[in-house]
């Protein structure tokens, strides 16, 4: 909402300095997100709260000029000159406006034009600066095909109001020569930003009821008494409201024997500067008196309602709209209508869309004589749903949308004849047809200072809260200590019962000043204090993989099947999985909720990977599964890690580097699940989608799988545009892992015994995974054996064919004694044995 | 005989001062010392001599070797200093060469400050309360009081998600707030409690989404902590005191807040909550666009409908809630102009933190 504060000042006195009441505004809920200076001079302290722009007119350098005759250019057909007195003296002025063509050559005028003028050395906006609209110039003496020119009547892009530059400023013929001009019409526009609870705020009335509310200032309500001198309305037009729901008010008024003409200069330049582009005095009526006091209006012309009513008068019916039925709005587009749209029809058919736009046939026009104008109420549900229907925003819809007040419909309309009778000069029908089927009541609230002090915390009596209350019009009886409180009749925003509570506080809480009310710190007593194990564990996982050189990254949760596609090899799992869809993606990439996390850390390396010789990376985020069965939608949380690239950082010291493979990432996954104290976990060897068949594995904990892990697949990476070197990945599920964790793990106690430390080579065929054999020396070495660890893998000829030798340093230590040699030797002969009998090991001999 | 001992003694002594490094304190001391040695060959030749001189040049011997085995220490202890003293004169590196890297992981900028703010919340005894993404129309605005065609719902435009069965005014949609969770926590912890329900003291945090092109001001999915504290004696004062408190840990002990009349339909009171810029002290910047005021967060006291929906009556319970952006916080501390930085995981912007 753009409010100029001259105009604001018409009903509210303003003593503050423009700054002051932008704070003031702010705090209270009116966030003045601009001030634009037209004229007026600006602030002069450093720091602006709010964020300023905008123009001085220099008092003594602008001000109103009388032309008094315009004649021709001697050398240029496209310029005049201007005989113009500036209240000092006459002046020669070039200019090139178009306005002022029309009177060239006419001689001297018989009622000189008003023009902004600025005087040699002025500031100015350079209207032929293409590049900087913000642009200054300042005016100099210079030649201009042959005429010396110094000074410049000005058009309002010059002076910052709009864009206009075509013609020159035409001020009304009232404007007092001489008067510096930001003295006569200078402004400052507060641009508000106006939450939906505020929407009675929506008009310069409603900002003025809360600067005097908030500044203790009086409110002059503008006096809505037309002069209506013509024949009473009655029986020139009636109404008929289908659904009183969906419009509870209609109001009709009607002028005649308008004069189309434009409106005076400076009700054009208060709509200008409130955002609304002038039209004509009768539509700039409707608009000026929305803007004021917040009533949408619609003009109709009236002969074209009688002429569609084969001369008899006029009936105004409100009905829904029949699905498909169709109207020609104003703009002349024609619309197909929905069954929740309202229409005003006559019996002809539809005349316009309820609140939204008016119909392109019944419009005034410049030739229209006789308007009958239409105020009313309607329901916001219909109104939004329309102009979301039609992709129609308009001021009136913005408004109606919000919620209008229905007393409002009666007063915009009496509020609006008066200014088309004083602007077109027609003659205002005595009276109203009103039809008003229920009534609003408004609403009752009993509140106490006990209530206050309860949600507010701050101690009132009856009497300070009724006289807050009563700053913004709330009508406020006290009985007992209670307050009855009635809502002012142009407020829809106040709830009943304990929401009406809530509503009051909130406005005692804003006008007694947020800044007001003391702090305190919470007095209620601690809650439980149960925590957040699953988040905990998130965060436990996030500092060991980080200390494990990985970097933490976090991808979009939207994606689209193509996308996912590029980590399923071809020929593996053909079908596509069904997905989470949205409705109304917001683009071709972000069609779907993801449910591949690999695919989104995979479009991350592939970003990477030309700027970094090591990537290793993880995401700890959800995978969404669309329902399955019984089972709703699943978001399920996912550890995703990933590992491209050399295993060192380039470095002067390290000139040869090796690229991170498989058991690089296994090492950290081992890691992390033995910082997890996570037991028993076991590595099978798996085929896994995505990933090389021979390079992958499910990870297991006491029978429960926690995820897989491998090198992705080498037609992936084809599919990512990565280089051809290992990529290993692994998913694991977190809430397994949350349900693997041991917190209450064991701790051994340290041997003061010296151990017994001896390698044990063993042949076995290729086939035998190194895991089991090492679990079977374990099971077998039993509480003696202390530390099993492989040192080498070796496959040569004197093996033969199909062999591999692992050979593993054990470490024996008993609790009590020391061991001697032939103890040692005995657990050593058990182990070989049970591997020769389980697993077909060999010795190996050296 | 004992002649020849001290003159071989002085000898040895007068070599040894010639020596200048281990290896010829070696050889010496194989030469004069060792088993071939002239005063071992005295040793030996002890046998030969008469009863009388036995003692004597045995004596002597002995402390011919004694004397010589001392010079030697002596000597090998002085050469070691040499050596080091040369060492330390002659051997220099460029320290500064740039150090052996290791390679350290790190975490997302977003993770490390909601770190802070649950941190902060916790010692608050705020607990932390996570729920699902994907809701549905009643959870995400209907019960928290925005009916379906509100105005305010213009403020959150919604993904939608697709749906088999006609939803009709329930649609599925991804959660535009944390806030549903607000009801999901109220709701849990009323049918837990169905009589006089202890109060409530969480902070909510997660990904919402929201329906935005994407720019450097914008993103479709954003993380928000929410908060929210629930009781019978709960006020607007409490909620002025319990925020500026977490302003000043988080922004530093001067931080100065300002409560500012707002709007959002699921509290009412409506506030949001500036900090005096931590950046330029609020003399203005760039940051604060000149406004010595950055906005960190809306909060308001929780409105009756809400309460009711979650299980408190109103009448008897009040309380507070709050919201704010991990990530504008994240982006006003570090002059982080572009908040597509966040998702696009350039390793570049990750690794700065």
């Amino acid at each position: 909402m753009k409010v100029p504060i001259s105009w604001l000042k018409e009903y509210v006195d303003i003593t503050l300095p423009i700054e002051e009441l932008a704070h003031k505004l702010t705090l209270a809920g009116l966030e003045v997100e601009e001030i634009r200076y037209v004229g007026l001079p600006l602030p002069e302290n450093d720091k602006q709260e709010t964020k300023i722009s905008g123009i001085v007119w220099g008092a003594d350098d602008i001000v109103v000029g009388e032309v008094r005759e315009v004649m021709p250019h001697p050398n240029a057909d496209r310029l005049v000159l201007c005989r113009l007195d500036d209240g000092r003296e006459e002046h020669t002025v070039l200019t090139g406006a178009t306005n002022l063509f029309s009177y060239k050559g006419k001689g001297a005028l018989d009622t000189p034009l008003k023009v902004a003028y600025a005087r040699e050395g002025a500031t100015i906006i350079d209207a032929y600066n293409e590049d900087d609209p913000e642009a200054r110039t300042t005016l100099k003496r210079k030649k201009i095909r042959g005429v010396e020119s110094y000074s410049m009547a000005c058009s309002e892009r010059e002076l910052g109001i709009s864009d206009e530059h075509e013609g020159i400023i035409l001020l009304d013929p009232d404007a007092p020569t001489g008067m510096p001009l930001a003295e006569y019409m200078g402004d400052a526009v507060l641009d508000i930003a106006i939450t939906p609870n505020i929407a009675r705020t929506a008009s310069i009335l409603g900002v003025a009821r809360e600067v005097a509310a908030i500044t203790g200032a009086e409110l002059r309500v503008p006096d809505l008494e037309p002069v209506m001198e013509g024949d009473p309305i009655k029986g020139k037009a009636t109404i008929e409201i289908t659904n009183p729901e969906d419009n509870p008010r209609f109001v009709l008024g009607l002028i005649e024997n308008v004069k189309i003409q434009p409106s005076p200069y400076l009700v054009q330049l208060r709509l200008k500067l409130a955002g609304v582009r002038p039209i004509d005095a009768l539509v700039d009526a409707t608009n000026y008196t929305m803007l004021e006091i917040g009533e949408p209006l619609h003009a109709f012309d009236y002969d074209v309602l009688v002429k569609r009513a084969a001369g008899r008068k006029p009936k105004i019916i409100t009905r829904r709209a029949e699905g498909g039925e169709t109207l020609i709005t104003l703009d002349d587009v024609e619309r197909i209508l929905d069954d929740f749209t309202v229409l005003v029809t006559d019996e002809a058919g539809p005349l316009s869309l309820a609140g939204v736009m008016g119909g392109a046939e019944s419009e005034v026009t410049p030739d229209t004589v006789n308007v009958l104008l239409e105020g009313a109420s309607w329901n916001y549900v219909n109104i939004r749903r329309t102009v979301s229907a039609q992709g129609l925003p308009s001021e009136a819809a913005y408004r109606f949308e919000r919620g209008v007040h229905p007393e409002l419909a009666a007063k915009g309309v009496l509020r609006c004849l008066e200014w088309m009778r004083i602007w077109t000069g027609g003659t205002v029908a005595k009276g109203l047809v009103d039809e008003y089927p229920h009534p609003f009541e408004d609403v009752i609230v009993e509140l106490t200072p006990e209530d206050v002090k309860r949600w507010l915390g701050i101690s009132l009596s009856a009497s300070q809260i009724a006289e807050l209350l009563k700053r913004l019009g709330f009508s406020v009886n006290i009985k007992q200590n209670r307050l009855i409180v009635g809502t002012p009749p142009h407020r829809l925003d106040i709830g009943e019962g304990m929401v009406g509570k809530a509503d009051l506080m909130e406005e005692v809480a804003r006008i007694y000043g947020y800044d007001q009310i003391p702090e305190s710190y919470l007095a209620e007593s601690l809650p439980e204090q149960v925590g957040n194990r699953e988040l905990e564990l998130e965060e436990k996982i996030r500092d060991t993989l980080a200390g494990l050189g990985l970097q933490e990254i976090v991808t979009y949760r939207m994606t689209s099947p193509a996308q996912e596609r590029k980590v399923r090899p071809p020929g593996e799992d053909l079908q596509e999985p069904a997905y989470l869809e949205l409705q109304n993606p917001i683009s071709a990439e972000k069609t779907v909720m993801r449910r591949d996390l690999l695919a989104s850390m995979l479009e991350v390396v592939e970003k990477n990977f030309r700027n970094r010789d090591r990537i290793a990376l993880y995401e700890i985020g959800p995978v969404f599964i669309p329902p399955e069965g019984s089972d709703g939608i699943q978001e399920i949380i996912t550890l995703g890690i990933c590992l491209s690239g050399n295993r060192n950082l380039p470095s002067w010291q390290i000139s040869e580097h090796e690229v991170m493979g498989f058991y690089d990432l296994k090492g950290m996954v081992e890691e992390l699940l033995s910082d997890l104290h996570i037991p028993d976990v076991k590595y099978f060897p798996e085929s896994i989608p995505g990933f090389h068949p021979g390079k992958s594995t499910r990870i297991e904990s006491d029978g429960r799988t926690l995820g897989f892990m491998g090198d992705v697949h080498p037609q992936v990476l084809i599919n990512y545009g990565l280089p051809d070197r290992p990529l290993p990945a692994a998913l694991l599920d977190v809430a397994s892992l949350l349900e693997g964790v041991n917190e209450l793990y064991d701790v051994n106690p340290i041997f003061e015994q010296p151990p017994v430390l001896e390698d044990l080579a063993l042949v076995v065929d290729e086939e035998i995974p190194a895991g089991e054999v090492e679990s079977l020396v374990r099971q077998t070495g039993g509480n003696i054996l202390r530390d099993v660890r492989l040192f080498d893998v070796y496959r040569g000829e004197q093996l033969g064919e199909g062999k591999k030798s692992l050979a593993y340093s054990l470490v024996y230590q008993h609790p009590d004694k020391t061991l001697t040699d032939k103890e040692v030797l005995a657990i050593r002969n058990k182990i070989v044995k049970r591997l020769e009998k389980e697993v077909g090991a060999q010795l190996r001999s050296w | 005989m004992q002649d020849k001992l001290e003159k071989l003694k002085q000898e040895a002594m007068d070599a040894l001062d010639q020596i200048k490094d281990q290896d010829g304190l070696d050889k010496w001391h194989s030469h004069y010392l060792g088993r071939n040695s002239a005063v071992m060959d005295v040793f030996k030749k002890l046998g030969t001599l008469s009863k009388e001189e036995k003692p004597l040049v045995g004596k002597a011997a002995n402390e011919v070797k004694v004397a010589l085995e001392a010079a030697s220490q002596e000597k090998e202890i002085l050469l070691k200093a040499q050596r080091i003293n040369e060492s330390l004169a002659s051997e220099r590196i460029d320290v500064t060469l740039p150090g052996r890297r290791t390679v350290s992981g790190n975490l997302h900028p977003t993770s490390r400050t909601l770190r802070e703010i649950y941190r902060i919340f916790g010692d608050m005894g705020f607990q932390i309360y996570r729920s699902r993404e994907v809701e549905n129309d009643l959870m995400n605005f209907q019960l928290l009081n925005f009916p379906p065609h509100h105005p305010a719902r213009d403020m959150q435009d919604t993904f939608f998600i697709k749906s088999e069965e006609d939803r009709e005014e329930n649609p599925l949609m991804l959660r535009t707030h944390t806030s549903p969770g607000q009801i999901h926590a109220m709701q849990e912890h009323t049918n837990k409690y169905p009589d006089d329900p202890p109060p409530i003291r969480i902070i909510l945090p997660g990904m919402c989404y929201r329906y935005e092109q994407i720019t450097s001001r914008s993103e479709v999915q954003f993380n928000q902590v929410e908060g929210l504290a629930v009781g019978k004696s709960i006020t607007f004062q409490d909620l002025k005191g319990t925020l500026s408190n977490f302003a000043r840990r988080m922004f530093g002990q001067n931080a100065k807040t300002r409560f500012r009349a707002s709007h959002f339909p699921f509290t009412e009171p409506s506030a949001e909550m500036d900090v005096g810029c931590f950046l330029c002290g609020g003399k203005g910047c760039s940051v604060c666009k000149g406004a010595g005021w950055l906005e960190i967060l809306g909060c308001g006291m929780v409105h009756p409908t809400v309460l009711k929906n979650g299980g408190f009556d109103p009448e008897v319970y009040s309380g507070f809630a709050f919201g704010m952006g991990p990530e504008r916080i994240t982006m006003m501390r570090h002059h982080i102009e572009d908040i597509r930085y966040f998702w696009a995981n350039d390793l570049r912007f990750l690794e700065q933190f």
